[in-house]
């Protein structure tokens, strides 16, 4: 008998593994190295259709914000994006970045368009200095430009409800948090 | 009183799948011709219990029986009568009823016309089959019942998302599951023959035209699908890495690879635990694809299904199915004897080259698919691979697959001359290269890779016509001569010729097409007109229309080019009640030169319209190219070879070991 016929059966094996476990799955929360940190060093042209270029110095307004990082084929992204309409709607600021996507400008003219400002991130380059892995992740940044959570994945209504608003209200009343752990 | 003869004759069904699994392989296991003769007509009950079944539930669609529940949430008495009837199948239960129809009339078929096949392997082969069948009808029954009753039942049912109700996705679903269920022929074969511990030529010959009709059935459903997002979604584009595409396109490229392994079997008696092993992935991935589909495991646009229970009894039948014939390959497969030798450089050497880079892009699939999954379970992230990740997997794998396409049939089998190959290619090489060169001009010697797309589309396709010229002898014997070899050239060859001139249709549609597309969009006024590429559209306005259960927001555009009308065009935006939903409706006016695609969105504030103007040269090619492969596949399907089958199939007589006493 040899081995390597086996191989097949055990690749097999890891795999329906992985899918047994994805059944049951939640998503649960990881630090990024960049917490507490000031925000990374950019400047991007707008997504396609917009005039509202994104850059460092615009999270600097004294205001809590979100910036979100999304792109036309990232399918959590399209999940998500109702709430984020609604977030816009309620006054929050959202920043877009559009990560290596020729098509963020149509996806928001279909769809709507939350974003205050928006940096078409056509090479991933800044993604990378945001330490961003996957598309969605939403970041909450303090109303000084640095940090403050990392949320990976799209955001949910109890994201919304638990984590981003009660961190956004902290943040406004008194600069930190402690919700990022929330939900 | 039909619903419930419906579900009776779904009962009935899994009872004689049970005794076709059982009996048939107990027999084929101790020689008893009684019992093996007992596989053909417990598969053709089988049939007629299933269909009897479906017909059921196509009666209770057409005759808008509301006290079922599937036709509640699934249909609606406004529907026009064609999205009634595939309405059957636009749902989780009913497609999975017709799945399970499609497996029966195969089974059926084996046992109709399989009567070449030694009567051992055809009772095992339908065992197998049977034993697929108890899978999916238990799975309707225990989670997914179509026939469930509503009480009380309603006026009305819930519609059906306006987005499937679409000509091009009304066939989408069943060319799919002929393709899916099509390679659980050769998968049945591929257990049979591990069981009997043989495989030989003959066996290669009875695999490989259900392969090939399993492959045909398989490309036209995914270009269909594709089709249908062109048009239909309202983006312009044609294929999203979306994993229920990926679904499809993983089995299509195992199941291409298994179509040229099994040719390496027939013909020369190599590669057999190899073809075995591609006959279990390519089912395998087929019923993996019907997992990630219907368990809503991964989060897609297109998943109309999520529910747990259902996802852990596909996930128990796949790891019954996928792990035991793995197992049962891991332990037989040693036992197979190795076949003929041959060079690296010969057709064996470059169909091993051809199924070693398929088989590792349907892995970069699979692991691009199931990575976002991956990543869940071990850090909880939640991310989406998308294009940028399978573009750049895909080109480098696709290059050499495609170069490898223009040699491969030049080269001889056993021991290939590569230098004689390179001499008769130099016309190839030239015309690529030249072309290639002329694209990059006429794009202002821009990016680099439409220039190796190509370069590539008119290697494979002068490659194929200098492959076929030789073989009939173009410009080297007669006209005469050469229209007579032509005519008798095996119709294989014909169907190889075919598919590949397919090949390299698709690749320069999605080349030109990507690289010249011309995209406008903006806020247009009636009466304003805009240059898109060389066609000027000129918008004339929008206004409301209806239709029968929808009403619309039309607009007009005229296109012209260099003055001269060209069409109208007249895109609409869809607004459905039944459920509340709203469609794009993109005009597009196809030719084989260009397609004009305009798409209308919402008024503005300034009495303007959102439009999106395309002009998409040779985009067209793509389904086109995909139409000829297909064409040449049936081509190869109705060589005299696969009709006449098994008589003088091996030139090797079989052992008589696994054959029947009294068959």
């Amino acid at each position: 008998m040899k081995l390597k016929t086996f191989f097949p059966l055990a690749v097999f094996a890891l795999i329906a593994l992985a899918l047994g476990i994805g059944l049951y799955l939640n998503p649960r929360i990881i630090p990024s190295a960049l917490i507490g940190k000031p925000a990374p060093t950019f400047a991007l042209p707008a997504v396609k259709g917009r005039t509202a270029g994104f850059s460092t110095a615009d999270l600097k307004g004294g205001e809590p914000v979100l910036v979100n990082v999304f792109a036309s084929w990232c399918v959590p992204c399209r999940v998500e994006h109702p709430l984020l309409m609604d977030l816009a709607k309620k006054g929050v600021t959202i920043f877009g970045l559009n990560q290596r996507d020729a098509q963020g400008g149509e996806w928001l003219d279909e769809f709507g368009d939350p974003y205050k400002r928006t940096g078409d991130d056509r090479n991933g380059r800044t993604s990378i200095d945001w330490g961003v892995y996957g598309v969605p992740e939403t970041f909450i940044i303090t109303g000084d430009g640095h940090i403050a959570c990392k949320h990976i994945g799209p955001v949910m209504p109890n994201d919304i409800r638990d984590k981003l608003l009660p961190a956004l209200a902290d943040l406004k009343a008194k600069g930190t948090t402690d919700k990022c752990s929330a939900s | 009183m039909t619903a419930e003869l419906g579900h009776f004759a779904l009962i009935l069904a899994l009872m004689v799948a049970a005794v076709q699994f059982v009996v048939p392989m107990w027999g084929a296991q101790r020689n008893d011709a009684t019992l093996i003769a007992l596989a053909p007509p417990a598969a053709l009950a089988q049939c007629v219990l299933v269909a009897l079944s479906f017909a059921c539930l196509t009666t209770a669609y057409v005759e808008s029986d509301f006290s079922l529940l599937n036709v509640v949430q699934n249909s609606h008495s406004a529907k026009p009568l064609i999205y009634k009837i595939s309405g059957v199948w636009g749902n989780h239960e009913g497609s999975l009823l017709l799945w399970t129809l499609i497996l029966a009339v195969f089974g059926a078929a084996v046992a109709t016309f399989g009567g070449n096949l030694p009567k051992a392997l055809r009772a095992r082969v339908l065992s197998v089959q049977a034993f697929i069948g108890i899978g999916f009808l238990l799975f309707m029954l225990l989670t997914s019942n179509p026939f469930e009753r509503i009480v009380p039942a309603p006026a009305d049912g819930q519609g059906l998302n306006p987005l499937l109700q679409d000509p091009g996705l009304a066939f989408h679903p069943p060319m799919l599951y002929l393709g899916y269920v099509g390679f659980s022929m050769a998968f049945s074969f591929a257990i049979a023959a591990l069981i009997e511990g043989r495989v030989d030529p003959a066996w290669a010959r009875w695999v490989r035209p259900w392969t090939l009709a399993a492959w045909c059935f398989l490309t036209a459903g995914i270009a269909l699908g594709s089709w249908w997002a062109y048009y239909e979604l309202g983006w312009g584009g044609w294929w999203f890495w979306d994993p229920v595409e990926n679904a499809s396109f993983m089995p299509w490229l195992a199941g291409t690879a298994l179509l040229h392994s099994a040719i390496v079997v027939e013909k020369r008696d190599a590669l057999k635990a190899w073809t075995i092993l591609l006959a279990i992935l390519t089912f395998s991935l087929s019923l993996l694809g019907t997992f990630i589909v219907r368990s809503g495991v991964l989060n897609s646009v297109h998943s109309f299904a999520s529910d747990p229970a259902r996802g852990i009894f596909i996930l128990a039948f796949l790891v019954i199915v996928v792990g035991g014939s793995l197992a049962l390959f891991a332990i037989r497969a040693p036992a197979l004897k190795a076949g003929g030798l041959f060079q690296p450089i010969s057709r064996e050497g470059g169909l091993v080259l051809n199924n070693l880079l398929l088989a590792t892009s349907c892995g970069a699939v699979l692991l691009g698919t199931l990575y976002p999954l991956f990543l869940d379970a071990l850090t909880g992230d939640k991310v989406s691979v998308g294009p940028p990740y399978f573009n750049a997997v895909f080109i480098p794998l696709m290059t050499p697959l495609l170069i490898a396409v223009g040699i491969g049939p030049l080269l001889a089998w056993k021991r290939g001359d590569l230098q004689a190959v390179a001499q008769r290619m130099r016309v190839a090489f030239g015309i690529s290269v030249a072309g290639a060169l002329l694209g990059w001009w006429l794009n202002d010697f821009g990016p680099l890779l439409p220039v190796l797309g190509l370069a590539i589309g008119l290697w494979v396709a002068v490659g194929v016509i200098v492959e076929l010229a030789e073989r009939i002898g173009l410009f080297r014997v007669s006209a005469r001569d050469t229209l007579f070899r032509a005519i008798h050239l095996p119709r294989a060859a014909w169907g190889m010729t075919l598919a590949h001139l397919g090949v390299a249709i698709v690749i320069l549609g999605i080349t030109v097409s990507a690289t010249w597309q011309v995209e406008k969009q903006q806020v247009m006024k009636p009466g304003e007109s805009i240059d898109v590429g060389p066609y000027r559209y000129t918008f004339v306005g929008a206004g409301p229309a209806r239709g029968p259960n929808y009403t619309a927001l039309r607009g007009e555009f005229r296109v012209t080019r260099g003055g001269e009308p060209v069409t109208t065009l007249f895109p609409a935006t869809r607004r459905f009640t039944q459920p509340a939903q709203e469609t794009t409706e993109a005009a597009i006016r196809t030719s084989l030169y260009a397609d004009l695609y305009a798409v209308i969105g919402q008024p503005e504030a300034n009495g303007g319209f959102a439009t999106r103007l395309y002009f998409k040269p040779l985009v067209t090619w793509i389904w086109f190219g995909a139409l000829v492969m297909v064409l040449g596949g049936l081509m190869s399907l109705s060589d005299r070879r696969h009709r006449v089958g098994a008589p003088k199939k091996s030139a090797v007589p079989r052992p008589k070991a696994g054959e029947v006493k009294a068959a």
